[in-house]
């Protein structure tokens, strides 16, 4: 039974009748050029925008969850994160907890060791690099233990080494009988990490299926206008721009 | 691990510290112990007026005006998000001066007896409060503040209004002296509109600090933690008005120790801005208190105001943090 399931899941005029589902173990890349809806999507399914049409958690629709046990199940890491206050970086990871109103020092450090941040939690968000915070970000939405978690453009900016660990960390969570949806901007990276992607455009899911079924050259180049060049027989597979 | 530092015993004996003296402190020397004890126990004796019906309900005051800016403060720069707000930003301010002021010129609510004051600027701070809630919407940062500029603005309108058509002159000198803010002869009944306030406010903005701690990461992030974060940002907000409110209606404006005590403290709570509310609330207590003090030390003769001593000592400390501030983003 899918995790997350959507049936003509429509939002206002930024999303048209997407219909998708997420497995346990999945890592589903959201790919689509700007403005396709990737975000929308994310927030939507994490309770944040109004829509009609359909979401389901496992059997149930997600209208029978409260916003409480919602956030249990479902976790989301925007796009845009800052921290208006310098607090540490462990107290920014424990605020993850906010959706169990607990402070599980437990959850918290298995977290800070998943997201490898041990050697800086006691620093203040405002003294890391950018690669640094984009992996508390991440530790902060582990902390509250989703079975189901978003990740919105987590390696934007990012140079290549926190790029493959954050998508690392990523693909790790999924295989723990979770499930991952990441909207990423970087094609290659997705057919290296993701085992099912979803192609938007105007705010419709235009493809869907493995890299093999999505990621192909015509439907790209329909898709971005400009011509791809794509080896998804290389490892890591290359999917880039002529 | 993180150093940690718990500073709310240190605040609490301060806290019981300054009250003591503020009950020690005066014109004449009276043992504060023996009058507090005459006083409860009903005797009438020099030392049990003193303590009892002057000291007593001037530190009592004191302190809770001081918390409720210190919580009110902590509160509102965590919910916008700023370090640099000041409490009175909601209206509730000007709304109660505006009902003050309609007290001295026109004598409405007379029944109320020495409290007309205060009931008056209670409501006037609600009623600002109702209309700045109605215009600021979900309780978005940047409406917060556009809303509470409008209303202070027109209830500011409203008040020069009344200046200029004051029938009495002598009310206008009244009027202008309470709002340079003070805590001295409001009497034990003023404790009747503080302490509910006080209770009230202070548990509306506590049961949302999970909600402040998160907005510290933004709204998106606090909504998909399952926090109602319209709500309680309107919660906040309404949490602040009632005890700004409550406090200028009583004390008049105190200036200042919204802005500062939060401020101050902020290194000590880790920066967290759910775990500064108890202490900020402590510490504008200590600060008003002390301020209370330092004026009856001062010579003898016109006294001067509290207000208007927290704003002498607390200007150089904003214009400080201002310096502080440009210098993060040079």
């Amino acid at each position: 039974m899918a995790l997350i399931s959507t049936h003509a899941l429509t939002v206002d005029t930024r999303l048209k009748d997407v219909s998708m589902s997420l497995q346990r173990g999945d890592v589903l890349g959201l790919i689509g050029p700007n403005g396709a809806g990737k975000s929308t999507l994310l927030k939507t399914l994490a309770g944040l925008e109004k829509y009609s049409g359909e979401i389901k958690l496992e059997e149930n629709l997600i209208e029978s969850y409260s916003s409480s046990e919602r956030s249990r199940i479902i976790g989301l890491q925007p796009q845009l994160v800052n921290s208006t206050w310098p607090i540490s970086v462990e107290e920014v990871v424990a605020l993850g907890r906010t959706p169990w109103h607990d402070r599980d020092e437990a959850a918290i450090q298995q977290a800070i060791t998943l997201a490898g941040i041990t050697e800086f939690t006691e620093r203040t968000i405002d003294h890391l690099s950018g690669g640094e915070r984009a992996r508390v970000w991440l530790a902060r939405v582990l902390a509250g233990q989703p079975q189901a978690l978003l990740v919105d453009e987590p390696v934007a900016n990012l140079d290549i080494h926190y790029q493959l660990s954050v998508m690392n960390v990523l693909k790790e969570y999924a295989a723990n009988n979770n499930g991952v949806i990441v909207a990423l901007h970087d094609l290659s990276l997705a057919a290296r990490y993701c085992n099912k992607l979803c192609l938007l455009k105007n705010g419709e899911c235009v493809a869907q299926g493995t890299a093999a079924e999505v990621l192909t050259e015509s439907l790209l180049n329909s898709v971005y206008e400009v011509d791809v060049d794509v080896d998804l027989n290389r490892q890591p597979p290359v999917v880039l721009p002529k | 691990m993180v150093h940690k530092i718990k500073i709310t015993p240190y605040l609490l004996t301060m806290l019981l510290l300054v009250a003591w003296l503020s009950l020690w402190v005066g014109s004449v020397h009276v043992s504060v112990l023996s009058g507090l004890a005459d006083f409860a126990s009903g005797v009438v004796s020099n030392q049990a007026i003193i303590i009892g019906e002057i000291r007593l309900p001037r530190t009592l005051i004191a302190l809770f005006v001081g918390a409720a800016l210190g919580l009110s403060g902590a509160a509102l720069q965590g919910l916008l998000r700023n370090p640099l707000v000041e409490p009175s930003l909601v209206g509730a301010s000007q709304g109660a001066a505006l009902g003050a002021a309609s007290v001295f010129y026109f004598g409405l609510f007379s029944i109320a007896g020495t409290l007309a004051i205060t009931v008056a600027g209670l409501i006037g701070a609600l009623v600002a409060l109702l209309l700045m809630l109605a215009l600021s919407g979900t309780g978005r940062p940047s409406l917060v503040i556009l809303a509470g500029l409008a209303i202070s603005t027109i209830a500011g309108a409203a008040l020069a209004v009344v200046l200029n058509f004051a029938p009495n002159p002598y009310a206008m000198q009244e009027l202008v002296f309470w709002l340079l803010g003070s805590v001295s002869n409001r009497g034990l009944d003023s404790l009747y509109v503080l302490a509910p306030a006080l209770l009230v406010g202070g548990m509306i903005i506590l049961s949302q600090r999970r909600l402040l701690a998160a907005l510290g990461l933004g709204e998106q992030i606090a909504a998909s933690m399952g926090l109602a974060v319209n709500r309680g940002s309107r919660l906040v907000v309404l949490g602040t008005a009632i005890l700004v409110g409550a406090s200028v209606s009583v004390a008049g404006n105190i200036g200042f120790v919204g802005l500062l005590v939060p401020h101050l403290l902020r290194p000590f709570t880790k920066y967290r801005p759910d775990q500064l509310l108890i202490p900020s609330a402590l510490a504008g207590a200590i600060l008003v208190c002390a301020a209370d003090i330092l004026v009856r030390l001062l010579p003898y003769g016109q006294e001067l105001k509290l207000g208007v001593l927290t704003s002498l000592l607390g200007a150089p400390l904003f214009i400080w943090l201002v310096v502080k501030e440009s210098k993060r983003w040079l």
